[in-house]
This record gives structure tokens, sequence and C-alpha cells, in this order.
């Protein structure tokens, strides 16, 4: 950690191995604006071929745009020695970074309505029962946390690590569930007004209760086997 | 509207509690079915046509900020304080944190969107103003020009700055000699212990959450912010500016 302080200072090895850590993409360069599973509109009536253009290709593609800029920065100031400049950067990198990491998880919790799967069975039926009651109590808690998010965050389903149970949570801005609470992330609900605004107008109560019939239990489930794999639950 | 027809501002133009028995007398055949009328505080109408800021603020915009977003908080924050003593909503902000959640969201969401509404005004009536010479020495102290005061003002609101839901102000501070940007969090305001290093007392403050945008604008807030001085109400944050000043004091709302 303390070989970041002066980067340059670093053997060509090391230093082109840290350099490519800080601006780790699967692309190998900068990232990049997933494609969506599916179309545009596939998630009607919930939300809106409208919505989901404007939120993908607008705002999801300006964290990826910033984010880049940010890491380009931060290198530069790794390089520096700049340790006031690194530390500077990390609003701009919680922000752009979080909206990065929550978007693309988001997109790939949801999916059309007519693949609705209720989360009954199975590891993740089991848990919900076992941490909730019922989907419908789970579905109630979460969505009571959700909506009353001041102002901009998220809402989240967790899988949480050290008591192996799953549990709602919600996030300021776009601070990522992870870093900010130690909870896996396995459903995000977006509750940025941006999110929602075309849609349903003010009122996120509507939106919140709708988005539960698009929500990817599937993926939901993966991720959950996951999150218990690595934490050495199963 | 029926409504409107109860709002007897006091004579300071504060908004406050009014007497419940004069309101019910004066308004009882207009209420006939209306909601309970026995609450600390009132919507305020706008002082223009919902369409008065167009083109820079849409009419359906106004309208939804104005009568749903606003609404909500104006209820909330009759709700939070029901059976407490009278206040005008200026009182609560200073506490506003410690008293919590909801009445920081609420108090502090009422009286930031009454304050915004009075400081606008339709273009081609703004376009005749400019600020008074009072504030034009204090604008050029503390940032040397109109034009670099705006331009601190827009990095102030850009999404990297302000990073969610929230406002940016421009305020005079506690020793009455300086003029201060700021940007906070979603429904605070600088009159708010604890905000910043020291309450101070906003002039001029503009909502940059989504909704006083979106469906204009959508994700472009920066054309929003650059399109909003074409509405500022000059002649109202001249006088917003020379009550602070000599009051040490918020602008009542």
């Amino acid at each position: 950690a303390a070989a970041n302080l002066r980067s340059s200072a670093l053997p060509d090895k090391v230093a082109k191995s840290a350099a490519a850590y800080l601006s780790a993409a699967p692309s190998g360069g900068k990232h990049e604006l997933p494609d969506l599973p599916y179309d545009y509109a596939a998630l009607e009536p919930v939300v809106s071929a409208e919505t989901m253009e404007l939120h993908h290709s607008k705002h999801h593609n300006t964290y990826v745009t910033n984010l880049n800029a940010s890491l380009e920065k931060l290198d530069a100031a790794v390089s520096a020695g700049d340790v006031s400049g690194i530390i500077a950067l990390q609003g701009a990198l919680k922000f752009n970074g979080g909206g990065h990491v929550n978007h693309t998880l988001f997109w790939e919790n949801l999916a059309a309505p007519e693949a609705f799967k209720a989360p009954t069975d199975g590891a993740l039926g089991d848990m919900i029962k076992c941490c909730f009651g019922d989907f419908d109590k789970m579905k109630a808690e979460l969505s009571a946390q959700t909506i009353a998010v001041q102002g901009s965050g998220w809402g989240w389903l967790g899988y949480n690590p050290k008591t192996g149970a799953i549990e709602g949570a919600t996030c300021a801005n776009q601070d990522p569930l992870q870093a900010t609470t130690g909870l896996v992330p396995l459903a995000g609900i977006d509750v940025w007004e941006h999110a929602y605004y075309v849609d349903y107008r003010n009122v996120r109560p509507n939106y919140v209760n709708a988005i539960w019939d698009i929500i990817n239990w599937d993926v939901v489930e993966a991720r959950l086997l996951a999150a218990q794999k690595a934490a050495g639950k199963i | 509207s029926a409504w409107s027809s109860l709002n007897m501002k006091a004579e300071t133009g504060t908004t406050s509690r009014r007497n419940f028995g004069a309101a019910i007398a004066a308004g009882a055949a207009a209420l006939v079915g209306a909601p309970d009328n026995a609450k600390a505080y009132d919507l305020p109408d706008l002082p223009y046509a919902f369409e008065a800021l167009e083109p820079y603020i849409d009419t359906p915009t106004m309208k939804i900020h104005h009568d749903k977003h606003h609404a909500t908080y104006v209820a909330n924050i009759n709700k939070a304080t029901e059976g407490k003593d009278e206040v005008p909503i200026l009182a609560l902000q200073a506490d506003a944190i410690e008293a919590g959640k909801p009445v920081r969201n609420n108090a502090g969401g009422h009286y930031n969107h009454a304050f915004f509404w009075q400081e606008m005004a339709p273009a081609d009536e703004a376009a005749k103003m400019k600020p008074s010479a009072q504030l034009a020495e204090l604008i050029d102290k503390s940032f040397g020009s109109m034009d670099e005061m705006k331009s601190q003002f827009e990095a102030a609101a850009a999404p990297g700055a302000v990073f969610g839901s929230g406002w940016v102000w421009v305020c005079v501070n506690q020793a009455g000699d300086e003029l201060k940007i700021v940007g906070t969090p979603n429904q605070d305001n600088p009159l708010m212990k604890g905000v910043a290093d020291e309450i101070m007392f906003p002039i001029l403050g503009l909502d940059v959450w989504e909704h006083a945008y979106y469906l204009k604008y959508q994700n472009r807030r920066p054309e929003y912010v650059s399109n909003w001085w074409n509405v500022v109400n000059w002649d109202k944050i001249s006088e917003n500016c020379a009550y602070v000043v000599e009051n040490h004091a918020g602008v009542s709302v």
C-alpha cells in the first residue's frame, strides 16, 4: 500500500499491474457501459422504454464516462505521489464508481413481466421464509424502507456474510452497498427520481410496489448462492 | 381556490398558524367537504401562473413541483408538529437537524420551496431587473463579478458537486459582510445548525432535485441551471439581501 504513494518509482512490472488495477476493467483499459440483457421496451408497463433508454444511455453512461475520467486523474495522482490529490478524488470515485456498479447490478436483476417467477422455493425461497416469514412480508418490509429513502438512493436486498441471513437495506446517493455496509447485493431498486419520474411522477410508492413484478429472481438466487459460497457458508 | 381564501398571512408576511376560530368563521361556507383546516402550515400560492416561467421551467413541472412535492412537505410538517406550539416555518430551521428526520426533511422542504417560488419571476419581468447597489457591491466583493458568481454557482450545482438531491444557495455570512455559495443535501439549508461552518442566511437558492427539472431537461442539469438565471427575480433577491444584512436572520416565507 505504501508503494502506491510513489508508483513512478516502482519496478516496471509492478507499476504496470498497479496501473491496470487502478483502471481495473475487463476490457483492459476503460470501463464500458454494459448492454442491457433485454430491449428498452421489455420491462413495460412497469418501466417504460423511454425511461429505460434515458436511464441506461444517459444516466448510467455518464457514470461510466466520469468514472473513467476520475480513474485517469487517480492514476496521475498516484504516479505523482500526490496524496492530497488522491484523497480529493474520493467523492467522485464513490459517486461515479458506485453509480456504475449499482446500475450494472440493477439491469441484471430486472426481467420482463412475462418472465416473472416468484421466489417461493429453492435456496432463495427458503432463505426468504427463514428471514422474513414469506415473500409478501419481505416485499412489504423492503418497500417501506425503500420508499422512505430521503432524496436520492437505493433499496437493496442483501446477504449478510457474517450472519448468513438476507436483509433489507438502503444507501444514499450512489453509495455502493457492499463497500458501505458489508452486505452483498442480491437485488437493487433505484429510487433516484430519474428512475421513475417519467412513468410515476412523484408517486414513488407506486413504482416501488410495481417493481417487484419485474425482479429477476433467478439472478437474485444465483447471487445468493455465490455469496454463500464466498462466505464459506455452503 | 377555497384553500387560498384562508391564507391570511400575518402583516410581516410570515406563514404561521392562523387563529383557528377566525379561519372557521371565514372559510366555513367555502369549505364544505374540505379537509381538516386546523393546520399550522399552508401551501402558499405561487406568485405567478404555472406557465409563467416558460420556456425555462415548464408548466407541468411547476404544477407537479408545487401541487405535489411542496404540498407533501406541508402535509408532513403539519403531521410532525401536531400538538406542538405554533411557530413560523422559519423558526423551525435552526434546530431542524436536532429535531430529527421528519422535521429536518419536511420543515426544510416547506421552507426551501416557499423561498424558491418567491425568488422567481416571468422572464420578461426578470429581464428588466438587476441587483441593488448593496447586492452588486457584495457580489463584486465576494466573487469579483456577477459572471464569476454565476460560474461558481453553476459549478456548485453540477451533478459532481451535489451528489444526489439537494439545493445550492447564495448566502450572507453571519457577519453580514460577505456572500458565500453553499450546496446542501436533500432538504437541508444553511439556516440549520450543523449544515455549514456557521449558520448563514440564504438570499438565493436553486432546487437541483431531479423533480425540479426532469420532465424538460432529463439528465441535463447544467442546462437547467444556466437557463434558470433567466427567471431570477433580482428585485426580490436584493430585498432578501437588505433584510438579512440588517437583521442577521433568515428571510421569512
